[in-house]
């Protein structure tokens, strides 16, 4: 665990809104209203989170991956990134981004496809899919309503010839993404419990959420 | 907050495992697979053949497909790209998952050889044949909003919208759409992330063949891809032909190639078993 770092004047520790922090493994869930900033911290470096989002009022419009990269023309998330929706709408907007590569084409990890990356002996670890099944039960939701997410602070190059693989991750302890959210969103996330590949060193470790309310 | 770490020896041993599966991900299939499919491509016996449709420019169309039986994607005299989305036909909250699909391959190139997962780690389709080794599994499909700024002025027909239909009228939702894979469109990925089209200017004649490994509802749309350079909104009717594929060999290329794609067969195999 590292200080608190402030990255603006108005968002201070005590005046956050909430402020949770995520064991290793866990899923949560939470609502950021429209003009509320979210943190989400790597705590111990080298943890990947991955992370969906609803629109709070209409689950059936939720994070789009593949719209995020068209609309701005590449594969991975940064400062000044457009979160965006199956229905073209901008959800939220990365302002803040103290690690520089996150990625949104590789997914969360399963069971089930744990069992065609490694091994059928890996079937019965847990995996983010579950977590985000448990999560979404909670708001009515199921498998079904479950899209491709964004993993912050997970390292995935792509290769002109379109090779990829998971490499190490490159955040640090107390590398944070803060992102404003444009509508009232359903932020679910799955600290990932994957230990077969370096998305979080082989070691998952405990992240943190810190909600703050708009300046205005 | 309490939180006890994996000790240096387990964390080793986990990296060990990794950085070998690693390499024969990455190493075993590029030695294996093959070419892509010469062209023209050869005439499908008719007796095998099911059903035939030509989907108009800027269409979309859906249809059953059961294991063993295969669709030929065929661009005919045009260029067009073809977005694609597959549901299981017996329980449809299983369904194409391209982020899986890319992840286990260790690649977002697909090609002849190559097979196409769900959700649950089973394999929806081999791609047993494929002229133009060009496909995008990023990018997803048009929308009024991409159309708008392409098109100015022109209200014209999306791939958002049509899966939206195909998908509505399947008894599914805007919930139910997978993220969309685009075949034929050849987009390349530099190395700070950022897409571009590949300068193919004409696909005139590619195909590519997807045999089904599970009974399915396939949905496609014919719009021009959002990277198309092509300024004219002017997509050309693709020639979808349903066939019986008839059972793969032993050594059938797609089921053998990988040892990613010999456990995703072994998944599908406990399924039907």
């Amino acid at each position: 665990m590292t200080d608190f770092i402030n990255t603006s004047a108005s968002r201070s520790l005590e005046n956050a809104v909430q402020d949770h922090f995520i064991p290793a493994e866990a899923p949560w869930s939470g609502i950021v209203r429209k003009g509320q900033t979210i943190r989400i911290e790597d705590s111990y470096g080298q943890q990947a989170i991955d992370t969906l989002f609803y629109r709070a009022d209409d689950f059936a419009e939720r994070y789009s991956n593949q719209d995020t990269m068209r609309t701005q023309g590449g594969a991975y998330i940064g400062t000044g990134t457009k979160i965006i929706s199956n229905e073209g709408n901008v959800m939220l907007v990365m302002i803040a981004d103290s690690c520089g590569r996150h990625d949104t084409s590789a997914g969360a990890c399963s069971c089930e496809s744990n069992t065609v990356r490694f091994g059928h002996g890996t079937k019965y670890l847990h995996a983010c899919r579950d977590n985000f099944v448990l999560e979404v039960s909670r708001h009515g939701m199921s498998k079904r309503d479950i899209v491709p997410n964004i993993n912050f602070f997970m390292n995935v190059p792509i290769k002109p010839n379109g090779e990829m693989t998971i490499v190490d991750g490159i955040s640090a302890p107390g590398d944070y993404v803060e992102l404003v959210a444009e509508m009232d969103v359903l932020c679910v996330i799955s600290n990932c419990p994957q230990i077969n590949n370096p998305c979080n060193g082989f070691d998952p470790t405990p992240i943190r959420v810190l909600i703050w309310d708009g300046e205005d | 907050m309490m939180h006890v770490r994996r000790s240096p020896e387990e964390i080793a041993a986990n990296r060990q495992r990794y950085e070998e599966h690693q390499k024969k991900g990455l190493e075993f299939a590029p030695k294996t697979l093959p070419a892509p499919s010469p062209l023209p491509a050869p005439a499908i016996e008719a007796a095998a053949i099911i059903h035939q449709e030509t989907i108009p420019g800027g269409w979309y169309w859906s249809t059953a497909l059961k294991r063993g039986e295969a669709l030929r994607i065929d661009q005919g005299e045009g260029a067009s790209t073809v977005a694609l989305v597959a549901w299981n036909a017996t329980d449809t909250s299983e369904r194409l998952n391209l982020v899986d699909t890319v992840k286990v391959q260790w690649t977002t190139s697909l090609g002849k050889g190559r097979v196409i997962f769900s959700d649950m780690g089973r394999v929806m389709f081999s791609l047993i044949e494929d002229s133009s080794g060009a496909h995008d599994c990023l990018m997803g499909g048009s929308t009024e909003a991409s159309n708008a700024t392409k098109y100015p002025g022109a209200k014209l027909r999306n791939t958002r919208d049509n899966l939206v239909l195909a998908a509505g009228k399947l008894g599914l939702t805007r919930r139910d759409i997978p993220a969309i894979l685009n075949l034929f469109a050849p987009v390349r990925v530099d190395d700070d992330g950022g897409f571009h089209w590949r300068g193919k200017l004409s696909n005139s004649g590619d195909y590519a063949e997807l045999r089904a490994e599970m009974d399915m509802i396939v949905g496609f749309s014919n719009c021009p891809h959002p990277l198309d350079p092509d300024p004219v909104y002017a997509p050309k009717p693709v020639i979808v032909t349903r066939f019986r594929a008839g059972a793969p060999a032993v050594d059938d290329l797609a089921r053998t190639a990988t040892a990613e794609a010999l456990r995703g067969f072994e998944n599908n195999a406990s399924m039907l078993a």
